[in-house]
């Protein structure tokens, strides 16, 4: 049952393994095992990451393309969701319409992209990703009675998952563990759920047979298309499918915040983030992608905390504390990077499966 | 004599000025070995090129079965029926033994792009790769990474490679070249069941004599991208224009050389 649900791909190394469900767990728990606004909204952002970076890991892990227009259909998906919300009406159904709206959005431009350009050298594509990208934020925070410019826009989820909606209130007082049973809760399930499922379906994607030919291409090409597989194609299909799961992790995020914008969705900070977190996790692994994602967010929210702390704890030592002042965080954030990419250069998962 | 399978008809490789391959015209029955000779840079490798699709030909086609392959794709010339082993090892380099030839064999599956399905449970694909394994002698290195493997298990694989394909055209391009003498008889008998079976062609681009004594049934010879002789072993060694396409040397002490 577990080995079918993770495609025959197991972690393979009993730390990695405790790590993962260590990660897991926690997710899968959060609003319980860590109350807070703050936490809880960590947690979400963690689950809607790892989706994000394990579709960008099967581009750029599994089938060896460097694409830097990933974050552009993670916009797709959230501007998809706000639309439908905004001008259908506040239901689920407009609000799926509107993610699978953006879904196919992303895959018709994924297409037309790898089309004109995945049949010419990997710089090329990368750099048309990025043109094309860059054009698109551009476009979406000057069409501002469309898109909200660069306010971006605010809308209102369907109501049973807004924090107003209210349930279990004459079985269990409206409680469980302590924590209120409203529609924001239920809003962290439906991330945290659809996140599962979408991880695990890109799981049984690098597995299947369609997968392996993905790997063959990535480790030679010139063979692949001698023993009989289209490379075009298939590289093609794999950053259709790629976009169409960034776009529902874009759906996701939307429906998370509330709100969608071009700094929150389109950014190439997003786009350099996504990277970083591929490559701390490790390439081609996809389980890298649920520790990258994990190391980096929790990294870029509480650092900053622990910094702070750090520095209070050391007063008394001269010069020290400047270092580690809350301010510096990013400096540290960096330093982290550079250790990590040295000292694991196949990643955290890559090294542990090693030993 | 059966019938013709494959067939190049003024078939030529132009680039820029100069012209590698120069209006080869030349039919290939099954179950016949053809050997190929010639000096280096004479287009044994590039006539190969065109036959598979790494290269398109300027002018002239090729025909298999009797269908114009000369604009098809190589991965849809591939799945037509045309298989090469190549010179220079060409493989998956980060992958095992057993998953290069498990993706050969996945190639000529039906599902072999489904993306819902396990590829480790796909146990016929895996069946048919663990055959080849066997038959060129490289079952306990099946785990181990391309890049881990010696040269002359390299070579093997690639040959089992083709093997697996099991395409209607067999082109070997000297696959027992940089080989040990204790290698070399496997794949040598794997390439003459293969002759056996009387309903593939085999093309062998090859420089040592012994191997083309063995097993070649019709020597054709390239020179400057010409096609210089074509006929029975016996005959072909002993052309005037093999002679003097080697400068009175001697075939055989030309070919040597090399």
């Amino acid at each position: 049952m577990i080995r079918a649900l993770l495609s025959d791909d197991l972690p393979r190394s009993r730390v990695l393994t405790l790590v993962l469900l260590g990660i897991v767990l926690c997710l899968a728990l959060a609003p319980f095992l860590f109350p807070g606004v703050r936490t809880v909204d960590t947690a979400a952002r963690i689950c809607i990451f790892i989706v994000l970076v394990a579709s960008y890991d099967l581009l750029i892990g599994f089938t060896g393309i460097v694409s830097f227009a990933h974050t552009m259909f993670f916009g797709f998906g959230a501007y998809g969701v706000a639309f439908g919300l905004i001008h259908l009406d506040r239901s689920f159904w407009a609000m799926g319409l509107g993610a699978a709206g953006g879904a196919l959005t992303a895959a018709c431009v994924a297409i037309v992209i790898g089309l004109f350009s995945l049949r010419v050298r990997a710089i090329f594509f990368a750099m048309i990703t990025l043109a094309v990208a860059s054009a698109v934020a551009v476009l979406f925070s000057q069409l501002s009675s469309i898109t909200g410019g660069e306010d971006g826009l605010t809308f209102k989820l369907p109501r049973v998952l807004g924090p107003a909606f209210k349930f279990g209130t004459e079985t269990l007082d409206g409680r469980l563990f302590g924590v209120r049973l409203n529609g924001k809760l239920l809003a962290y399930y439906l991330v945290f759920f659809s996140a599962v499922l979408l991880f695990l379906g890109l799981l049984r994607l690098v597995n299947s047979p369609f997968g392996r030919v993905l790997k063959a291409i990535r480790e030679n090409e010139f063979r692949a298309e001698a023993i009989g597989y289209p490379v075009i194609q298939y590289r093609v299909a794999a950053s259709c499918i790629s976009a169409i799961t960034a776009a529902c992790a874009g759906a996701l995020y939307a429906i998370w915040l509330r709100y969608v914008g071009p700094e929150t969705t389109l950014s190439m900070e997003i786009m350099i983030n996504v990277l970083l977190m591929v490559v701390i996790g490790g390439m081609g692994t996809l389980y890298g992608a649920i520790v990258g994602a994990a190391v980096f967010v929790l990294a870029q929210n509480y650092l900053r905390n622990l910094m702070g702390a750090a520095a209070t704890l050391m007063q008394d030592i001269p010069i020290l504390p400047q270092f580690l002042s809350a301010d510096r965080w990013l400096l540290w954030l960096g330093v982290l990077f550079v250790l990590s990419v040295y000292f694991f250069p196949s990643g955290v998962v890559g090294r542990l499966r090693r030993s | 004599m059966s019938s013709t399978l494959l067939r190049t008809q003024d078939l030529t490789a132009r680039f820029g000025g100069h012209v590698a391959v120069d209006g080869v015209s030349c039919a290939f029955a099954a179950g016949a070995l053809t050997a190929i000779i010639g000096p280096n840079g004479a287009g044994k490798t590039t006539y190969f090129d065109l036959i598979s699709g790494q290269v398109n030909a300027s002018t002239g086609r090729v025909f298999l079965g009797g269908r114009d392959i000369s604009r098809m794709p190589v991965a849809a010339r591939a799945r037509a029926g045309i298989g090469r082993a190549f010179q220079l090892t060409n493989l998956f380099p980060n992958l095992s033994v057993m998953e290069n030839l498990r993706l050969v064999a996945q190639s000529k599956s039906k599902r072999r792009a489904c993306i819902w399905s396990m590829a480790s449970r796909h146990r016929t694909l895996i069946e048919a790769a663990e055959q080849a394994l066997e038959q060129v002698q490289l079952k306990d290195q099946r785990f181990q990474k391309i890049s881990e493997l010696s040269h002359g298990d390299q070579r093997k694989l690639e040959v089992a490679m083709l093997m697996t394909l099991d395409p209607l055209v067999y082109m070997f391009d000297e696959p027992t070249a940089g080989m040990s003498m204790d290698e070399a008889p496997v794949v040598l008998d794997l390439i003459a069941a293969l002759k056996q079976r009387r309903d593939r062609t085999i093309l062998l681009v090859e420089h040592k004599m012994d191997v083309i004594r063995a097993l070649a049934d019709r020597i054709i010879v390239l020179n400057n991208g010409c096609l210089a002789a074509d006929g029975a072993p016996a005959e072909v060694m002993e052309s005037d224009i093999v002679q003097e396409a080697y400068i009175g040397r001697g075939l055989e002490g030309a070919l040597n050389e090399l």
